[in-house]
């Protein structure tokens, strides 16, 4: 673990440890499509900034962003990442600053290229340009194990893997965390998307501990289905600014444990009308 | 009527099909991590019992070999030959004892870098 307070070392092909000055690179992927990476990304870089946190977020899904629309900002695009890259424009340019948090910005992908048009080496160069500036670098890497991975993973201090409780999501956060792995890069932290409470407690949902000693890796949070989230998507603004929203404040207490905060993880259960719980009640008295 | 006080007790006919979700999850990974397919399994199981079958005394049914995973990237393979005695060797070939059996066909596992199972320590099974 010492090692990896030592002074960095740059290094060109971007393994990106140890660790290096100022800022940190978070990449938030999934192999899987769909389990909510974006949604993630976004909510956890909202949260950052109410913290005070100085936030910039990357969309490296070239050519299908969504990033910008989750977050509002879709309007207010001039210029994006393969403009940077391609050097039409500075970097500073293509940052989009959020609405309502001046310390948050987007640096929004490109909607009509391919994910060919940006390499890892580019990622890691951009990213290095970001560390003085900015206490977290939140990379949002689109779904897959090709090039968008590869260029989502180089730059990367961390790595959180968002995964839904199904099999096939399941299977498919293995395979990154081996990819990961394969990289020499820590093994990266889970976050549990759309957990059903009482789905789990009746046996017929994978429960946060049957997916950690899955894939034994340490959970980070654990999102339970939210209803709030799809408005909250319809007008671009993140969940995690709805005070009232379980997956709210799921988010919110990841921002705080990325920001080194040991924050218990908020009870399962939902907390329903007195009919549901009398009902728990009994089911929970009549098991075995 | 039953549905009903199945719903009030949050019981249903899928309960414990997360249980199911976990034991298929865990088959699967084991093969996906080593890159081994359970068909590849059972070839080097043939190879293997055709080796020992030339020392020992084995019923190929007896032969149990399997994956085990300790945790992510320590994997052993274990093997459980029960045999009746040994072969005798035979006298006219001593500067054979030296050699390795000749296999037929390739007997490498593909493997990720890094998680080969050519790199286990031995010791991890008793």
């Amino acid at each position: 673990m010492a090692e990896r307070l030592k002074p960095a070392i740059s290094t060109p092909n971007g393994a990106g440890y140890p660790a290096r000055p100022g800022g940190r690179v978070v990449t938030i992927t999934s192999g899987k499509g769909g389990v909510g990476k974006t949604t993630t990304t976004a909510n956890i870089g909202i949260a950052l900034a109410r913290l005070g946190r100085r936030v910039v977020m990357i969309d490296t899904d070239i050519g299908l962003r969504n990033l910008d629309i989750v977050l509002g900002l879709e309007s207010r695009i001039v210029y994006d990442i393969v403009d940077v890259v391609e050097g039409r424009c500075k970097l500073r340019q293509a940052m989009i600053k959020h609405k309502q948090f001046p310390e948050l910005y987007l640096i929004p992908a490109a909607q009509t290229r391919d994910k060919t048009a940006v390499s890892p080496a580019d990622m890691v160069q951009i990213t290095d340009q970001l560390r003085p500036e900015f206490d977290f670098i939140l990379v949002d890497s689109p779904a897959g194990i090709e090039r968008g991975f590869r260029n989502a993973l180089a730059p990367a201090d961390e790595v959180l893997i968002v995964t839904n409780p199904e099999v096939s999501a399941v299977r498919d956060a293995d395979r990154i965390i081996g990819l990961i792995e394969a990289e020499k890069k820590d093994p990266g932290k889970l976050i549990l998307n759309r957990v059903k409470a009482d789905m789990v407690r009746r046996g017929e949902m994978l429960s946060p501990t049957d997916v950690t000693d899955i894939l034994g890796i340490s959970i980070i949070g654990i999102v339970p289905e939210d209803e709030n989230v799809v408005p909250s998507s319809n007008s671009g603004m993140p969940v995690a600014l709805n005070e009232s929203s379980r997956a709210g404040l799921a988010f919110r207490n990841i921002a705080r444990r990325l920001c080194g905060e040991n924050v218990p993880f908020m009870s399962l259960e939902p907390s329903g009308n007195i009919l549901q719980r009398l009902s728990r009640l009994f089911a929970g008295g009549s098991n075995e | 009527m039953t549905g009903f006080f199945e719903r009030i007790l949050g019981r249903s006919k899928d309960a414990n099909s997360a249980l199911k979700a976990k034991e298929r999850l865990q088959f699967v990974l084991v093969h996906d991590r080593v890159n081994i397919s359970p068909e590849r399994m059972k070839s080097m199981k043939e190879e293997i019992l055709a080796v020992i079958s030339k020392y020992v005394n084995v019923n190929g049914g007896e032969l149990e070999i399997a994956l085990r995973q300790h945790d992510r990237g320590h994997n052993s393979l274990v093997a459980e030959v029960p045999f009746h005695k040994a072969i005798e060797a035979p006298e006219d070939d001593e500067e054979d004892d030296y050699e390795l059996p000749m296999l037929p066909g390739d007997a490498t596992a593909e493997t990720r870098p890094g998680r080969s199972i050519h790199e286990l320590p031995p010791d991890l099974e008793a």
